[in-house]
């Protein structure tokens, strides 16, 4: 606190236990979620030093065996195996790869896609404007799956094609609420005083707006993490997203929900796993967001 | 008398709406001594500020656009500058600050960032140099210990000193004209009355001219060496400020300075215009202000009056006046 003259901080007691609990507290928000995250990333990363089997290839003979800490369980088959004897937990590890990177490429692409054609709009307004929210419509009423069947009958399903898929469309929400920002942002008076001072327009769309919509911009897109990882999983639901035995945890969720009564494990630690990764990304963006906004860094 | 450094003539801005033409300046020609400051007084919606935005070819899109006139500063017409060109005028050569300057800074950035982007923009200094001109500018607005508020952001500061801020942005890089778009509107009576005190400083430091966007009289009289009242966008009459209150020409003039309530008289009720003033897209034939107008003649409803120069720098445009 800057403001306080010498005399005050110099006399101010020394931080008490509960201030000390009170910062731990407001750093947890921090550290568990990018704890966890840290952790899943570098699990994916070195899936094949982790994992103690084959991800793909399991015993016919060692199906739907109970996780170790049930009856029945082994402690070979830690988190116990699926419908056809894979290793649960070495197809979760794999799985990490496919859903996350999937998910973080495809919300890079589709934010800075979005952003770009949202500023745009937004700030120069008028025919651009109507052209790209025209073509934000058509890409938000177009039926995005019946796209992706397409596309993986004529050019196979696959990773790359499961980004394009998401990525060809995911990008018209990012535009239409970072137009709608950027409308507000442009009437501000600090934008017109920034125009008088001689700024061009790119300067002004990077230097005045963007920061300003940043705060709900990363809001959407710690949001979108879940919603990829989701819309991966119904892909390869339906069989379009990455092919068939490349574990990914939408998969593995859709894999075990005929053996739910039976086999809970199958379908639920790839549950888990999804849903830590979201709340992770949701605690996040609210750090995140926390941050960005100069009157509650001071906090 | 120094040298005029921004000459207006004949100056027109109008806005194309699907309604028509509302012809917001309609043919205003003034000019600025260097280290004086001018000011334009009128009511509201009478062309002041889309005059003030004018002269930086600043104007609200869709529909605003100058349809003729000359703007030349030191020589050179604005009206003929490139985009780019006109660029690199604003903020260097001729600056504004805007109505509300208490939302003109951008929340996210420390002042100091604000106003070394003007600086960086105009003047391509290294980076150290360009804090000593953020500080310099800070200190010429008499922003105390500049060093510290620099990294500050918007929200810490009170709204005097953010006003500071904003003309310490304006004044950065120099400028030879300045524009101050009714400053002073949303501060109370006392930092009214510093900020005034310290623009006049600025000015006898920096020598820049002030042009004085205002609908009050009051700080006319504080702070203007010469005054130009506006109606429907048209300028009525320009004069020196002692002028414009001892001896009003104008009908219009002399019954907005009767509308201000005083100290020194007993009046029942507060002296107002009657009437509205016209649409600026249906404007009345011959004087704009006859229908108003409390000693109309037949002429004033049929003819414009052409502006006449009664000497000392004293013009008017009213039949009345010979």
């Amino acid at each position: 606190m800057t403001i306080l003259p010498d005399v005050i901080t110099k006399s101010a007691p020394k931080y008490t236990g509960l201030s000390r609990w009170a910062r731990l507290n407001r750093n947890l928000t921090l550290i568990i979620p990018a704890t966890v995250l840290t952790l899943l990333v570098l699990t994916a990363i070195f899936a094949p030093l982790l994992a103690p089997f084959d991800p793909t290839t399991g015993k016919l003979t060692e199906r739907r065996l109970p996780p170790a800490f049930m009856e029945g369980g082994s402690n070979k088959h830690l988190l116990g195996t699926d419908n056809l004897g894979r290793d649960i937990l070495s197809r979760l590890i794999y799985g990490g790869r496919v859903s996350l990177s999937v998910s973080l490429l495809v919300i890079a692409i589709t934010a800075i896609i979005g952003t770009m054609l949202g500023i745009a709009a937004g700030y120069l307004g008028g025919r651009i404007e109507g052209f790209i929210m025209r073509v934000t419509d058509i890409a938000m009423a177009f039926p995005g799956l019946l796209l992706a069947m397409l596309l993986a009958v004529s050019v196979g399903p696959g990773y790359w094609t499961v980004i394009f898929v998401l990525s060809i469309f995911g990008w018209a929400g990012y535009a239409r609420l970072v137009r709608g920002e950027a409308l507000r942002v442009r009437e501000s008076d600090f934008v017109a005083q920034a125009r008088v001072n001689g700024a061009s327009t790119l300067r002004i769309m990077l230097k005045h707006i963007f920061p300003n919509i940043l705060n709900s911009l990363i809001v959407i897109m710690t949001l979108m993490v879940g919603a990829m990882i989701l819309a991966e999983s119904t892909l390869s639901y339906l069989g379009i997203g990455i092919p068939a035995p490349t574990p990914s945890w939408g998969a593995m969720v859709a894999d075990g929900r005929n053996d739910l009564d039976r086999a809970w494990w199958i379908s639920t630690f790839a549950g888990i796993a999804i849903g830590l990764v979201v709340l992770s990304g949701n605690f996040l963006g609210d750090w995140i967001r926390d941050k960005m906004d100069p009157r509650l860094r001071q906090l | 008398m120094s040298n005029i450094i921004l000459q207006v003539e004949n100056l027109r801005t109008s806005f194309f709406t699907r309604r028509g033409e509302v012809k917001a300046v309609d043919g205003v020609s003034f000019y600025v001594r260097e280290g004086e400051t001018f000011g334009i007084v009128g009511e509201s919606g009478c062309g002041k500020t889309v005059t003030g935005l004018s002269l930086l070819r600043l104007l609200p899109e869709p529909g605003g656009r100058i349809v003729g006139g000359k703007i030349i500063l030191e020589g050179t017409n604005l009206m003929e500058l490139s985009k780019k060109a006109m660029r690199t005028y604003r903020g260097k050569m001729i600056s504004m600050i805007l109505q509300d300057p208490m939302t003109s800074l951008n929340p996210v950035y420390p002042i100091g960032d604000q106003i070394a982007e003007s600086v960086r923009l105009h003047q391509g200094l290294p980076d150290n140099m360009v804090e000593q001109e953020v500080i310099s500018a800070l200190r010429l607005l008499r922003i105390p210990s500049p060093e510290m508020i620099l990294r500050q952001y918007p929200f810490q500061l009170s709204g005097g000193m953010r006003q500071r801020v904003v003309g310490a942005i304006a004044m950065s890089c120099h400028p030879r004209v300045l524009i101050a778009d009714e400053p002073t509107t949303a501060l109370d009576a006392t930092i009214q009355a510093q900020y005034m005190a310290l623009f006049k400083d600025v000015q006898q430091k920096t020598n820049v001219a002030i042009i004085f966007i205002t609908h009050d009289f009051g700080v006319i009289a504080n702070m203007c060496h010469r005054v130009a009242v506006m109606y429907a966008g048209k300028i009525v009459e320009t004069a020196p400020t002692r002028e414009i209150f001892n001896a009003p020409r104008h009908p219009y003039t002399s019954a907005l300075i009767n509308s201000v309530p005083r100290l020194d008289r007993k009046d029942d009720r507060l002296y107002s215009i009657e009437g509205q003033p016209p649409s600026l897209m249906n404007l009345p034939a011959g004087c704009r202000f006859a229908p108003r107008c409390s000693v109309v003649q037949e002429i004033c409803r049929e003819q414009e009056p052409p502006e006449v120069d009664i000497g000392n720098g004293h013009s008017v445009s009213c039949w009345k006046v010979k």
